[in-house]
């Protein structure tokens, strides 16, 4: 197990290095000189040279991408223009409450995925099943904005329950565990959870039925097991690859907010994002995404290493 | 989505070649729910195209005084906008756009991902890990920060859209391609074309394609669900079209003020990509099942 874990968390170093590779350049790839991000508008030459020295943006790329890397492994993402605050720390504050929302989105949508999966599974071609397999595939098939928007006409407009944006009473206050800020979560909880819903229900239901179709089973039951029994054995046997794509999904959950957190006007690592974009506040855009995107590496590295302790047939291939 | 990817994975055995299409496209038009979504989907296409031959109301003419008319008012079958425009007709006019920005990156992104898997797949050995381990790196990216990363940074606009979700979805088909191909390779009917002396190319473009092709297609064909959500939704946030043209994440975005006022208004753009979106999920899954006549 541990020559297996240290084995997938070299080959994770190269990934990580082409991520940050990746954003970096992101800068880079927009129209017109980097230099225009941090620069006020009304600078003059020598200003703009200095600056350019200061940034590096006059040496070679690759020189470039080397400082800004050793920056970036010492915590240093640069300062983000709109606020001038450092970008790891305005991240950090906002990924919080991505992570609160995502969570709560995971209990929801893998709860229901993993009981419509195996009904559906176990039920397969009954009306238990034609019905699961249609409330999954429509959850896939939803825009989410747009469903979270139908959700707040339906209960903050028409029935008046629940709040439409934000996070807490009187703007962006601090969270409590109570039900005036819970009421906040409900709805984004709800819209985040649908796609993962879909995923977790098609997933589980053909491993259900792979599964149930396979010899053991048939040998299980001859041997006179109780079929909650067999059940037991199913759910065994399809635990490692419904956690790897329940991983997955809390990753893309956590990764892409941006267009929920906007319905709600939620404080995430989202809204962030979508900030950073319209103000052009590129260190800001850079940092978000790098952030979230080790995130999303680290998730998987640690799916990975979770599936393989459960399932030994993993760690001999 | 890598769940959709492996059951599409099964390469097509070559020994079914002769009549295996006529088969599948018999059992496809055998099912009801394929059917009905091909229907919905020709009509929501055939109106996008023939939209200025439908005697419809201006989609860029607006009224102060007409703002915001509920579903059903006399001459507004599908009420006003926020700026008294016909819905209706922005409704059609904005499938325009919207099935352009929400089709097109699948379509390059099967060009381009085929041809990449095909040669990962075929030729093997360096050049297969210089491909797929780039590749890697993209799936390193949740597929909506891939797409907004890379759609923010460009700046807002069609094309910068519709090249962002192209770079999203490459690596997912020519992971698909990539891996179908390798099935494929090792075949017996590959070593004999190999055998009476055909060249690489040849072997790729005549014998392999035809193969390979098919479980590509359905798996691009479940990407356009993806793809319209996502394109939409890059609109919505501002990072596609601009007003006033009519398009349907877009008019989503703009509406939203309207919701305490006409709520289910506002609502009818995202229908209209869920419609669109849903249809290709079940066309896709049809035409799946169709295609495994194993069963």
């Amino acid at each position: 197990m541990l020559a297996y874990t240290s084995r997938r968390i070299v080959y994770v170093i190269p990934i990580v290095l082409s991520v940050a590779l990746v954003c970096f350049l992101l800068v880079h790839i927009t129209p017109g000189d980097p230099l225009v991000a941090v620069l006020p508008a009304d600078a003059s030459q020598e200003l703009a040279a200095q600056l350019r020295t200061a940034y590096g943006f006059d040496r070679p790329l690759p020189v470039q991408f080397g400082l800004w890397l050793w920056r970036a492994i010492h915590g240093d993402l640069g300062n983000s223009i709109a606020t001038g605050r450092p970008v790891l720390s305005e991240v950090m504050r906002a990924v919080g409450n991505t992570v609160m929302l995502a969570i709560s989105a995971a209990m929801i949508g893998f709860t229901l995925g993993l009981l419509f999966g195996l009904i559906a599974g176990y039920f397969r071609d009954t009306w238990v099943d034609k019905v699961a397999t249609s409330i999954a595939i429509a959850g896939v098939s939803l825009p989410h904005y747009w469903l979270g928007m139908v959700l707040v006409i339906i209960f903050s407009v028409q029935l008046n329950w629940l709040p439409a944006v934000g996070a807490g009473p009187g703007g962006s206050g601090a969270w409590a565990w109570d039900w005036e800020h819970l009421r906040y979560l409900v709805l984004p909880a709800i819209t985040t959870s649908v796609i993962p819903m879909g995923i977790v229900t098609r997933t589980v239901r053909a491993l259900t039925g792979d599964i149930l179709s396979q010899d053991f089973v048939e040998a299980l039951r001859a041997k006179g097991l109780r079929e909650t029994e067999v059940f037991r054995h199913v759910v065994k046997n399809a635990a490692p690859t419904a956690l790897a794509v329940m991983g997955l999904q809390l990753g893309y959950m956590l990764g892409g907010s941006i267009l929920i957190e906007t319905v709600f006007s939620w404080p995430g690592s989202g809204l962030l994002l979508n900030s950073a974009i319209f103000q052009r506040d590129l260190p800001l855009l850079q940092g978000t995404i790098l952030v979230l995107a080790l995130f999303f590496v680290l998730l998987n590295l640690l799916v990975d290493i979770a599936q393989a302790a459960i399932d030994p047939r993993i760690k001999r291939s | 989505m890598s769940a959709m990817s492996d059951t599409a994975l099964q390469a097509v055995p070559a020994t079914k070649a002769r009549g295996y299409w006529a088969t599948v496209g018999r059992r496809i038009r055998r099912d009801k729910v394929s059917m009905a979504c091909a229907v919905i989907l020709l009509l929501i296409f055939a109106s996008a195209l023939l939209a200025p031959w439908l005697h419809l109301a201006d989609p860029y003419q607006g009224s102060m005084i007409r703002r915001l008319r509920h579903i059903g008012t006399p001459g507004y079958p599908l009420g006003t906008d926020e700026l008294g425009r016909d819905m209706l007709a922005r409704l059609i006019y904005g499938g325009r756009l919207s099935l352009v920005i929400g089709i097109l990156p699948v379509i390059l992104a099967f060009g381009i991902g085929t041809s990449l898997g095909l040669v990962a797949g075929y030729v093997g050995g360096k050049l297969n890990t210089a491909i797929m381990r780039t590749v890697d790196v993209f799936y390193a990216f949740p597929s909506v920060l891939l797409a907004i990363a890379i759609s923010g940074a460009l700046g807002a606009g069609i094309t910068n859209s519709i090249v962002s979700l192209t770079i999203v979805f490459v690596p997912q088909i020519t992971r698909v391609a990539e891996s179908v191909t390798t099935g494929v390779r090792n075949m017996d009917f590959v070593e004999a074309a190999r055998a009476s002396g055909a060249g690489p190319f040849t072997i790729m473009r005549v014998h392999m394609l035809g193969n390979v092709l098919g479980p590509i297609f359905v798996y691009a064909t479940g990407l356009i669900s993806v793809s319209m959500i996502l394109a939409a939704g890059l609109s919505f946030l501002g990072l596609g079209t601009k007003p006033p043209e009519p398009e349907w994440g877009l008019m989503l975005n703009t509406l939203r003020t309207a919701i305490y006022v006409n709520p289910w208004v506002a609502a009818l753009p995202g229908a209209m990509i869920f419609a669109v979106s849903i249809c290709f999920n079940l066309l896709s899954d049809g035409m799946r099942s169709a295609m495994d006549i194993r069963n």
